[in-house]
């Protein structure tokens, strides 16, 4: 379609305009962090002024950054592969051997989604106690897996569903066992979606706050448990909360931005065409 | 010797039952073709004998082994998919290779088989290509030349030709045929078109609503029909229907009044039809001529000229609509008054349940078998 | 698969076993079976429907807001401008920020009545800085829950976009319609299976939106901001009153299974589960 100049620069405001308003907080949350205390109070806000480290440092003296990251890394990482290595024969029995009952059941699963973790805190934090698993890396795994596993698991049959049967039965004519079948034909066909899957659940596990905040303390606490202790009403200091809040949030924002076309490849791959 | 035997094969999905019940034997070297209307559980008893489907009851024996309970991977069956099915994330050569690496064939092996079947479809300058790099027509080889590799001890054949454009399935019709001459094995091979069936089959099976309605050599179905829905099916352009009463019967045959005061006899077996009864009289296009002093009289309506024959639209004076096959250098034009001849010989009659009264005599081509 | 529902399954049953038992972990001498005196107790408590009507009110703001920007944006985001990748990166930053994170940026960087840059831009226009937590929280939470979504619905729905065939608006063009016209008969109507996508994500995490509440408001002032998720929060953490929380997880699920319900009957038609 041919558009006039005034159209075209029109458009540019307007989608750079909304981009950096939406992008703004969180560039007001970096520039923050390079201020001093009194800088970051300071009104009106300084939009010039010299940045200094200096909160960067004093975050990292009073919690070990570095050990935080590594079990957020670990933990979202467990958590969504675990979900995958549970999600992938769930789904294929799902989309391929349907029963009378598995639209239900998948609704079913969803829906538990929708119930508030605090929920079954109780019960889970009961259960945990007595198998020993609080405040450890594989719990949150564990909850972490279960926690995403419906969405995970409606992910991939959404996918899997685009896959045309004949395909796979043209495998199993080939002398593919169940096994086989997953392996080298459902998989390879439908691994942009199952990699947006793992991604969009990656994303979900680093930034998920009640369960980490609940069943860790500290040997196995993640970044969002970091956060929250520099968030405590009492003695509020901007620049460092900002800058504490930059690098919790800065892994996986990279992150995301680096996977952003793969993330919306395996979508469009899927659930939304 | 890779025959396939089907006893009192059944398959229901909840309480509707889709295939009721089909004996039949597939001998070996065997081209045996399922015809059908859609919907009429050919593709389903296929995909029973494949294995993709199961078998509510009845015995399937490949080889005289009962397998009901094998899987389509164990079954030794190779199966080429109307969709062609081939595995778009893999080269042609990975495709036909597949089955083989499955089986842990060593990769020499499987190369030498996949390069073999290859040259077999003249397909040796796309093995590196993948599906989609492909044309319609080469897809359809390639997804054959998987089949091919496996050496499968039957071939199936779900609707493979139905996506290609009309000259091209001419052309890879007349392929499968030399590949069944060649690879000298058993196929089952489904379709809709009743021209492949003439064209490719050494057995034909007419199904309709999950039944068998005959069985037999093309020319078999072509000439002796067994009922009304094959005399209907087989055969392009279709059978006249007439439906009429009969004059008299006797040993020579049935006499049926086509007009007023035309009367010709059907030289079949008179069976339990008598005077006065109900009968559909069937008519093939070439079996009616233009002639001055022929028995039925009518106005053609419409010409189609097809350049090596003409079909003439006749509304006959009962208004009843007639199709009549004449050559292609017939110069009748439309909206003519025409008198037709009635090649009685070659009719066909069926009583009021639908059956055939069977010929006096057989066609000359028709080998029949002894009953 | 049974391990799996076993998994889900008897936390489950442990919440709708406790939500009988009057269970308060103050006073463990105090065990017995209440019957259904937990739920009367819950339906009779005032703040447990100003509870659900938040729950509901926030749900219903949030997917307008973002259903209804994403889409506009979406087609903003589908033109052609210089920069847009960079654009579209940094607009669909804020999913990737962490609830936690973003709660807090928004509470002191940005709508802080002394410190924040709406205060400061008020000033800057003459303008009495609003504290805006106290005097509009509900809204500010929907903003902040909003910012976070709209994200996830403009990479969504602008895939959707992407995909849609231009033929099919060229023949459009053709027919006469215009730009709204092409919008509303064509844009729209294709968009409708991902907006349906959206709306089933987003319901799933607005019903359980727990943690920009627990940073921002603490459900106050009062109970303005006490949604369903921190209704139960206070109840089983703040008063130790594990019966009665766990009544209000039975509420919460049978609330979630409702909106499957609805969910199924509207637009999983569309998502061909």
């Amino acid at each position: 379609m041919e558009k006039s100049l005034t159209q075209r620069i029109l458009i540019t405001i307007l989608g750079w305009g909304v981009a950096l308003l939406l992008f703004f907080p969180i560039f007001w949350m970096v520039l923050t962090s390079f201020k001093t205390e009194a800088g970051a109070i300071a009104t009106p806000p300084q939009l010039i002024f010299s940045p200094t480290w200096s909160s960067y440092v004093e975050v990292q003296e009073r919690a070990n950054y570095l050990r935080f990251a590594l079990n957020s890394v670990i933990i979202s990482v467990g958590g969504s592969v675990l979900a995958l290595a549970f999600a992938i024969p769930a789904a294929y029995s799902m989309a391929f051997h349907p029963t009378p009952r598995t639209r239900g059941t998948l609704l079913w699963m969803l829906s538990t989604k929708m119930l508030p973790p605090v929920g079954v805190l109780v019960p889970i934090y009961l259960l945990f106690r007595n198998l020993g698993l609080l405040d450890t890396q594989f719990g949150l795994i564990i909850i972490y897996a279960l926690m995403n596993l419906p969405i995970v698991v409606w992910m991939l049959f959404t996918f899997y569903k685009e896959v045309p049967l004949e395909i796979l039965e043209a495998g199993r004519m080939d002398g593919a066992r169940t096994w086989s079948e997953v392996w080298f034909l459902l998989l390879p066909l439908t691994l942009p979606g199952v990699a947006s899957t793992g991604l969009l659940s990656l994303i979900l596990c680093w930034n998920e706050a009640f369960w980490s905040l609940n069943l860790t303390s500290s040997a196995a606490a993640p970044l969002t448990t970091f956060i929250a202790s520099f968030s405590s009403p009492e003695g509020l200091f901007f620049a460092k909360l900002s800058a504490a809040s930059t690098v919790a949030v800065a892994p996986i924002l990279i992150f995301g931005w680096l996977s952003q076309r793969q993330l919306v490849r395996g979508l469009t791959f899927g659930a939304v065409k | 010797m890779a025959t396939v035997t089907l006893r009192g094969l059944r398959k229901s999905y909840g309480p509707v039952e889709a295939i009721k019940g089909i004996d039949l034997d597939v001998a070996d070297r065997e081209f045996v073709v399922f015809v059908g209307p859609s919907g009429c559980g050919k593709s389903t008893l296929l995909r029973m004998i494949a294995g993709l489907e199961q078998i509510t009851s009845g015995d399937l024996l490949i080889e005289g082994a009962r397998v009901n309970d094998v899987g389509p991977a164990d079954r030794g069956l190779a199966m080429v998919f109307q969709s062609y099915a081939l595995y778009p994330h893999m080269t042609v050569r990975q495709n036909m290779g597949f089955a083989l690496r499955l089986a842990r064939v060593p990769k020499a092996e499987r190369d030498r088989k996949v390069e073999a079947a290859a040259a077999v479809l003249q397909l040796q300058p796309y093995l590196e290509r993948t599906p989609k790099e492909l044309s319609g027509g080469q897809r359809q080889r390639v997804a054959i030349g998987r089949a091919i590799v496996r050496q499968p001890k039957v071939f199936l054949f779900d609707e493979p030709l139905s996506n290609l454009d009309a000259a091209l399935r001419g052309q890879m019709r007349i392929e499968l045929a030399r590949l069944h001459e060649e690879l000298q094995a058993t196929m089952i091979y489904v379709t809709h078109d009743q021209v492949e069936a003439m064209t490719m089959a050494d057995k034909i099976v007419v199904l309709q609503a999950g039944r068998v309605e005959q069985v037999g050599s093309p020319l078999e179905l072509y000439h002796s029909p067994a009922n009304l829905f094959v005399a209907g099916f087989i055969g392009s352009p279709r059978m006249n229907m007439l439906q009429s009463e009969v004059a008299g019967a006797d040993a020579t045959g049935v006499a049926i009044d086509v007009g007023p005061g035309a009367r010709i006899v059907v030289p079949v077996q008179q069976g339990q039809v008598r005077q006065g009864d109900r009968v559909t009289l069937g008519i093939r296009p070439e079996s009616l001529a233009a002639y001055d002093e022929g028995q039925l009289a009518g106005t053609v309506r419409l010409v189609e000229r097809l350049g090596g024959m003409t079909l003439l639209h006749v509304g006959t004076e009962a208004d009843l609509p007639l199709i009549v096959q004449t050559d292609g250098a017939d110069v009748t034009s439309a909206h003519a008054p025409i008198r037709l001849a009635v090649d009685a010989a070659a009719c066909h009659v069926f009583s009021a349940d639908g059956l055939a009264l069977p010929h006096l005599a057989t066609h000359r081509l028709v080998a029949r078998p002894e009953a | 698969m049974a391990v799996l529902l076993l998994w889900m399954i008897v936390p489950l049953v442990m919440t709708v076993w406790f939500s009988f038992q009057r269970y308060n972990l103050l006073d463990p001498s105090a065990d017995a079976f209440a019957g259904i005196d937990n739920y009367v107790f819950l339906v009779t408590d005032p703040d447990f429907w100003v509870s659900l009507t938040n729950t509901l009110i926030l749900l219903a703001s949030v997917l307008a807001i973002t259903v209804g920007l994403g889409t506009l944006l979406a087609v903003l985001f589908d033109q052609d401008f210089p920069g847009r990748g960079i654009a579209r990166v940094l607009a669909i930053s804020p999913f990737f920020v962490m609830p936690t994170v973003a709660a807090l940026i928004w509470k002191n960087l940005m709508m802080h009545p002394i410190y924040g840059v709406f205060g400061a831009i008020a000033r800057a226009f003459g303008l009495e800085p609003v504290d805006w937590f106290a005097e509009y929280p509900m809204a500010s939470v929907i903003a902040i829950v909003s910012w976070e979504w709209l994200p996830f619905a403009l990479l969504i729905l602008l895939t959707a976009v992407q995909s849609l065939d231009h033929e099919q608006r060229e023949a459009a063009r053709m027919d006469g319609a215009g730009v709204f016209a092409q919008f509303f008969f064509i844009t729209l109507p294709h968009l409708s299976r991902a907006i349906s996508v959206v709306i089933m994500i987003e319901t799933i995490f607005l019903l359980t939106v727990f943690a920009e509440i627990f940073v921002t408001t603490s459900g106050g002032p009062g109970n303005a901001t006490t949604n369903l998720a921190f209704l139960i929060y206070a109840r089983a953490l703040l008063q130790f009153d594990v019966g009665g929380a766990s009544a209000g997880g039975v509420v919460a699920i049978l609330l979630a299974n409702i909106v499957a319900f609805f969910l199924v009957r509207s637009i999983a038609r569309r998502l061909e589960v």
